[in-house]
């Protein structure tokens, strides 16, 4: 009821002040708004680095060449590079049972022509398995096959960004492309994956065989990729790719000569480091709320003061200190409750916008957050000029000009 | 009333605004309390109306010694018992004249709709019913005080306390608000009247005048 009333009684006071309830507002609303629209970023920035992680296969492992050097010096002069027999021997169901598949990769750079139209990128030479290994289906067109392979065939898959640099308007499918002059017939073009990082669709897929054969000559491979059997078991399957290549290559951990990139933990650590991002961010939001309920005393002070005579004319005629002190809190509390929701509405307007190719998403928590903070800070904040208003001796009061 | 001192400093500053003042006022009495400025009428105003409590002595209103009452209690006090009306009104600006009649009222709990009728009927009394949506600064000064008076009705104190009602208004206003003043006077109401003004203070039944924090002189108006 005293509830009620009171309530009723701050909101006649707020609406008595419109102008400077409004400017009060404001404060509280950019800082709601800054919290949800830079947690949301985070979150969006966050998501992202996922998603492109995720794109390129989230049981996938990744073992490169790499030269043990420790200070400078190499410890290892006779470093064998990964070949194909290394990418053979990770097939091994059995001394790999958790390894699903192993494609080696030889990567180059080339510059690749249609009829009128040229492309610098990347040819990748590798085994049909690349693509489930991967995770690459094509959107057009279809894989080419181990017979393309043991053939050498001149035929490729080509991702969605030479497609459309190449073939802006026409269908690449059957079309002849030449790399490094070297004549290749489009079969497929690889479904759009996107990411943050290196562009994955700016590449050309060819058989390992036929870029061996006409650009890059025999030798050692880039890279091999191997796919888990399931996401839960890279850790083993990590495991039992290291120790074959160990044994293959005569090495031990310090020795070693090639590096097993495991996604999932990278992923792990990415989402670690872009969770004390995005903790940052709303960080810096919360300065600009705390910047909000400190011109929420402001005012509040001033309304006080402003009102003295009004307070001891309310004490006066009856009104206890608890009133009086429920009425200038809760009117603190409608005032920021009131920039938490025009705050809320200005984030997800916001929200809408990409920024820096980053789709913020909004979190709910943060929304939930942003409205409790705000009328804890209407409570805080309010609360030193509500015991004010509330001890306001009545004669003195009356007395106030 | 009984002893009442209130002073005011300490040491050598001190200053006895009301010195030893025992007054008594009967229900449906009309005292009016006079005296020069500095004669200690605004102190015995202000405990009177439970506003400020007495260093010493003894004040009852309707049996009850709100001597040693706490602030919110005092509220409670002039809440329940005490209706004042000021020299400047004191009304509170942007809210309408009915809103503020009932704001003793709400302050005491009483329902919406009830609060309403009361306001309604205490504006009707001071002849104010077409005036009940308009705010004080749309009215005149007269109008303002009987609005003033009106929200003293609606809570039907034991004691009706006018600190220089008169103080601010032109002589017909005046007349006005006197008359009304007369009216409930003569409906049994209590009223004490804080005034310098002779022909206020001709009104009232009794007068009492103080000097320097003590009783002068006490006076019915039939001895007169």
């Amino acid at each position: 009821m005293i509830f009620i009333e009171a309530l009723r009684s701050g909101w006649q006071a707020i609406l008595a002040n419109r102008l400077r309830s409004i400017l009060t507002t404001l404060g509280i609303m950019i800082g709601v708004a800054a919290v949800i629209i830079l947690v949301a970023f985070g979150q969006g920035a966050s998501n992202s680095v996922t998603s492109s992680i995720q794109s390129l296969g989230s049981n996938l492992l990744y073992v490169t060449p790499e030269n043990p050097n420790r200070d400078g010096e190499i410890v290892n002069p006779s470093v064998q590079e990964l070949t194909v027999d290394d990418a053979i021997a990770l097939n091994d169901p059995v001394r790999a049972p958790d390894i699903a598949g192993a494609a080696p990769e030889r990567r180059t750079a080339v510059t690749c022509t249609s009829e009128d139209r040229s492309h610098s990128t990347q040819i990748v030479g590798t085994w049909p398995s690349f693509f489930s290994i991967n995770n690459s289906p094509v959107s057009a067109g279809a894989y080419f096959s181990n017979a393309d392979e043991l053939s050498a065939r001149r035929i490729t898959v080509i991702g969605s960004t030479v497609a459309e640099s190449l073939f802006p308007e026409s269908d690449p499918l059957g079309r002849q492309i030449a790399c490094n002059g070297v004549p290749f017939t489009v079969v497929g073009v690889q479904a759009e994956k996107g990411g943050a990082f290196a562009n994955p669709d700016d590449v050309v897929i060819a058989p390992l065989s036929a870029v061996e054969n006409s650009i890059t000559g025999y030798g050692e491979v880039s890279a091999i990729s191997v796919q888990a059997s399931s996401s839960e078991t890279t850790d083993e399957a990590e495991e039992q790719a290291i120790a074959i290549l160990d044994e293959r290559h005569g090495t031990t951990e310090g020795t070693r000569d090639f590096e097993v990139f495991n996604q999932a933990s990278l992923l792990d650590t990415a989402n670690t480091a872009l969770g004390i991002f995005t903790a940052l961010l709303g960080a810096v939001g919360a300065i600009s709320l705390l910047v909000g309920g400190i011109g929420i005393t402001n005012i509040m002070l001033v309304s006080v003061t402003e009102r003295t005579r009004e307070i001891g004319i309310r004490k006066a005629i009856g009104a206890s200190r608890r009133f009086i002190l429920l009425q200038f809190l809760l009117e603190a509390t409608v005032l920021s409750l009131f920039g938490a929701t025009a705050g809320l509405g200005l984030a997800l307007l916001v929200a809408q916008v990409e920024i820096a190719g980053i789709s913020p998403s909004v979190v709910p928590v943060s929304v939930v957050g942003a409205y409790v903070i705000s009328v804890a800070i209407g409570l805080f904040f309010g609360s030193y000029p509500a015991k004010r208003a509330a001890s306001l001796r009545p004669i003195e009061a009356l007395r106030h000009e | 009333m009984h002893d009442i001192t209130k002073v005011y400093g300490q040491g050598e500053a001190e200053v006895r605004a009301v010195d030893g003042i025992s007054l008594t006022v009967e229900p449906g009495e009309y005292v009016a309390i006079m005296g020069a400025s500095g004669s200690g009428k605004s102190t015995v105003m202000n405990i009177i109306g439970a506003l400020d409590v007495a260093t010493s002595g003894t004040y009852k209103i309707d049996g009850v010694d709100i001597g040693d009452l706490d602030d919110d209690a005092l509220s409670l006090v002039r809440n329940r018992r005490i209706g004042f009306i000021f020299q400047a009104f004191n009304l509170i600006p942007r809210m309408s004249a009915a809103v503020n009649v009932e704001l003793p009222l709400m302050y005491r709990g009483v329902r919406r709709s009830e609060r309403r009728r009361r306001a309604l009927d205490a504006l009707a009394k001071v002849g104010l019913a077409d005036r009940s949506h308009h705010q004080p600064n749309e009215l005149s000064g007269g109008q303002q005080q009987r609005v003033a008076v009106a929200r003293a009705l609606a809570m039907e104190p034991s004691l009706m306390l006018a600190d220089e009602p008169t103080g601010n208004l032109d002589s017909r206003s005046t007349a006005d608000v006197l008359d009304l003043l007369d009216e409930i006077h003569a409906e049994g109401k209590t009223i004490v009247i804080i005034t310098h003004e002779d022909d206020v203070a001709e009104r009232a039944g009794r007068v009492v005048t103080l000097r320097d924090g003590k009783v002068e002189s006490d006076v019915l108006a039939a001895a007169r």
